[in-house]
């Protein structure tokens, strides 16, 4: 694939339609100033500022461009809470959507076809292989990403962290916790 | 289209491999196809890119990989589009009779394209026809190309849950039929409804559906 992709690379360019310094650039913004790291700052930020809290949840688009996280992929974006007796879980089974201005690009494993399949049909044998085992009272709410909607879990806040500060807590917050995969 | 890609329910797909947060990308061609689909002259109409990539043969998809899938939707994108032709595909080398373009994005612009806030919400003089609370039952569709109604959740009663506005109509935008901007909403279903009693009681999955693909139930 190396092999095609520089092939493929090397004709565009040669014809002018891409700009090869503009694909480093897309390259470095996704592998260096977007991803989890994101989404963390919005979670512990709704912890730690209740009003922001509430903007997040009425329109998170809005809420989360407050911290400057816009652009593709994050167009239209919900917030689903998790708390006690409902737990949200993120999947796109007809391709692989993700809110990428918050969590960067997808793991392997979310664009997989295993995952795709089995999130809707099987959320609680998906999470158990994520070591997320819930009580059978617990609500599952999964969330199948079929439109420009995205959607960012924001996991329950873990106790004994009330002397937390924003930073301290975001560094608490998991990108599987913000897919829906994992507790914190 | 009742492709492989439509995979929700499927059985016996694989194991699911969890990995640690770090680089999105495991090799550096798949930094550059992705980049590449970006910065591509084909790039704006995000619905035909998924359909170009849904229809790669089933077999075929279902053994690539995510890039690799991406890699054959840009070539078909770039053939179709005129933008290149099938003798420079399999060669690699421009034809030299044909005038260089302009590439679409530059490096200079890059941090802004990917931070601009788009919207596929668009103002329609209808009215939504349904509520919040409303009971609709998602038709039996079967079109042989885009949609965004999964197979599994097709002549299924569910509940609107939010009223989202007028978002672009991917059925219609996918092939050239313009945005066709169409109310969408978040539906909600319970677990039993979609997959039977064996499923949990408690357990829900929501969509965001067009309202083309609902009725009132």
């Amino acid at each position: 694939m190396a092999l095609r992709v520089k092939a493929l690379e090397s004709l565009v360019v040669e014809k002018g339609l891409v700009d090869p310094a503009a694909l480093d650039a897309i390259v470095d913004f996704y592998q260096n100033k977007v991803g989890p790291r994101n989404g963390a700052r919005v979670v512990a930020k709704a912890w730690t500022d209740p009003a922001f809290r509430s903007r997040l949840l009425a329109d998170a688009t809005a809420a989360i461009g407050e911290l400057g996280y816009t652009g593709g992929q994050g167009e239209h974006m919900v917030a689903v809470e998790n708390g006690p007796g409902v737990h949200n879980l993120v999947v796109c089974t007809l391709c692989s959507c993700y809110p990428w201005p918050v969590l960067g690009l997808p793991p392997v494993w979310y664009k997989s076809n295993a995952y795709r399949s089995r999130a809707v049909i099987d959320p609680r044998g998906v999470l158990a292989e994520f070591g997320t085992a819930l009580d059978a009272q617990t609500q599952v709410q999964v969330w199948d990403s079929t439109a420009e909607i995205r959607y960012l879990v924001i996991p329950e806040r873990p106790t004994g962290t009330q002397d937390f500060d924003e930073a301290q807590l975001a560094a608490l917050v998991t990108r599987d916790g913000m897919i829906g995969t994992a507790r914190l | 289209m009742n492709g492989v890609h439509d995979m929700g329910g499927q059985h016996g797909l694989g194991a699911i491999v969890p990995e640690p947060e770090g680089d999105p990308f495991h090799a550096a061609w798949q930094a550059r196809i992705h980049a590449l689909t970006l910065a591509s002259p084909t790039r704006g109409n995000i619905d035909a890119g998924r359909h170009q990539r849904e229809n790669i043969p089933g077999a075929t998809y279902l053994a690539m990989t995510y890039y690799e899938r991406w890699f054959e939707g840009l070539c078909q994108m770039l053939l179709t589009g005129g933008f290149i032709t099938p003798a420079e595909l399999a060669t690699g080398m421009a034809d030299l009779a044909t005038p260089p373009a302009t590439p679409r994005l530059i490096a200079a612009d890059v941090s802004a394209a990917l931070a601009r806030q788009g919207s596929y919400i668009r103002q329609i003089a209808a009215e939504p026809a349904f509520c919040v609370g409303n009971r609709v039952r998602t038709r039996n569709l079967n079109p042989v190309d885009h949609t965004r109604l999964p197979r599994y959740a097709r002549g299924r009663v569910g509940v609107i849950t939010r009223y989202r506005g007028n978002h672009v109509f991917p059925d219609s935008h996918a092939h050239g039929g313009g945005e066709d901007p169409q109310p969408l909403y978040s539906v909600c279903f319970s677990a039993r409804e979609l997959w039977g009693p064996a499923a949990s009681l408690n357990d829900t999955i929501s969509l965001d559906l067009w309202e083309p693909y609902l009725e009132h139930a």
